[in-house]
């Protein structure tokens, strides 16, 4: 049977639930989920706080991801009402229980005074660049700026540094700060791979801002070409979201976790010995930092670095790779972190182990006294 | 038996072996039991007074047995311990 527009008009009016501005902003603020179904150019002119953005043309294809409940309240909106009137009957469709249509649209949300923000707008380069982040609802456009303003600081530009870095700059992170002080050597390239063969005896913070900006022209490269100490440490770190440990000594590693914890940056850690790796993220009185873990280095001879126990090149790879996860995580504040977790990897074995790590209450570094003294400054 | 993990920088002193299976109804006869069969690691575990050294962690089913009471946890047969000494290698 034909029908006319007037006629289709009608009946999604009579078989959908309309509210006004103010009823919306009611529901939103009791937790409904408020979908924009407006074209692209219309949600970047201005939308509402908090909205999602899903166009009615994507409508069927992408609202079970972004509201698996069907039974979850939902406000759709467009410009006056009309196109969400006829999404509401879509999602009635497709069995949502409690779906509602704003009167009116944004238009009348906006004339009537009501708060509304303008979304961050990529280029069209960088939508293209980060497209498959942007179809992912965890990151989306949101999620992709927050990236592109965000600060991660790599210690080390060398095993676990290298594949941290190249995925952090191809994932947009906005800026990468890299403290090292060595040049490339030819025994660094079997697992170095952000550094070249012609590079050999050039500074690693210059090899690797070059491998960087050849990468992705977004990310702002800051080297550091210093070696990490007491001394320097604040001024290194501050300033940065996220810290990547990716140092080969205790020293340093017992440095940064000191000033880190006292600057609240959260670190995430990295070791590597042949075939294993160890992984875990230290967030400054909101779980165990590296001093909870090892309270004092062990002797020399039971922890040997890269350069004397030798490496298989691929570990600390796979071992930095998860690391740039697990700072995107941070960054984004999606997932569970490994905050609280020591991650093993024995990639002889094909394994990973997971033991369960605790602050320590005595803890030099972050422990009871020291919390009290930072409550009570 | 409980199957205790040798990581692999204790591995030389352990005959090469990855795991190694002792009997003990505590962390602490376990660990004997451990050292027993492989006297090299005595010293890497234990210190002098036989109390553990601060850099190995020692994991009871994946619990940190600094806080389950040390060398005085109690295991039950199948259990599993794992010894983790902090690694330094980054680069």
């Amino acid at each position: 049977m034909i029908k006319t527009y007037d006629e289709l008009l009608r009946e999604a009016r009579a078989s959908v639930s309309e509210v006004s501005a103010a009823e919306a902003a009611a529901l939103a603020v009791q937790g409904a989920r408020v979908v924009d179904v407006r074209e692209s150019p219309e949600w970047e002119e201005g939308h509402l706080p908090g909205a999602l953005h899903i166009s009615k043309s994507y409508l069927e294809q992408r609202i079970e991801a972004a509201v698996p409940d069907r039974d979850a309240p939902v406000v759709l909106y467009c410009a006056g009402g009309i196109r969400s009137l006829f999404a509401a009957q879509t999602l009635s469709e497709m069995g949502y229980t409690d779906v509602v249509s704003m009167i009116g649209g944004f238009q009348a949300w906006k004339s009537e005074g009501r708060p509304w923000r303008t979304p961050v707008v990529l280029s069209q380069q960088q939508k293209q660049r980060y497209s498959r982040h942007l179809l992912i609802p965890e990151v989306g456009i949101e999620g992709q700026a927050r990236l592109l303003d965000s600060k991660v600081l790599l210690i080390g530009a060398g095993g676990l540094g290298s594949p941290a870095m190249l995925y952090l700059a191809a994932a947009g992170v906005g800026t990468l700060g890299i403290v090292d002080f060595d040049t490339v050597d030819l025994s660094n390239l079997q697992r170095q791979i952000v550094h070249t063969t012609e590079r050999v005896g050039r500074r690693k913070t210059e090899s690797a801002a070059e491998t960087i900006r050849a990468l992705n022209p977004d990310v702002t490269v800051v080297p550091h070409e210093e070696m990490l100490t007491d001394e320097n440490v604040e001024r290194l770190i501050a300033g940065y979201d996220v810290i990547l440990d990716g140092t080969d000594t205790f020293e340093t590693r017992y440095t940064l976790n000191d000033a880190a914890v006292r600057a609240g940056i959260p670190v995430v850690h990295a070791s590597v010995f042949r075939f294993e790796g160890q992984l875990s993220v230290f967030r400054p009185f909101d779980g165990p930092c590296y001093r909870c873990l090892y309270p004092t280095p062990p002797p020399p001879e039971l922890a040997p670095g890269c350069s004397v126990a030798g490496v298989l090149g691929v570990v600390p790879g796979v071992m930095g790779m998860l690391q740039a996860t697990e700072a995107i995580k941070l960054l984004l504040g999606i997932g569970d972190s490994l905050a609280g977790r020591l991650l093993i990897y024995d990639a002889l074995d094909g394994t990973f182990q997971e033991v369960q790590l605790r602050r320590d209450p005595d803890c030099p570094a972050c422990g009871q006294a020291v919390l009290a003294a930072r409550v009570s400054a | 038996m409980t199957a205790v993990r040798i990581p692999p920088v204790l591995r030389a002193q352990a005959g090469g072996a990855k795991a190694l299976s002792a009997s003990g109804g505590t962390v602490g006869e376990v660990l004997a039991a451990v050292v027993e069969q492989h006297p090299g690691l005595r010293d890497q575990i234990f210190t002098a007074d036989g109390s553990l050294h601060r850099f190995v962690n020692v994991y009871l089913n994946g619990r940190d047995v600094r806080y389950e009471g040390e060398l005085a946890a109690p295991v039950a047969e199948h259990d599993t311990v794992i010894l983790l000494p902090a690694m330094a290698g980054g680069t």
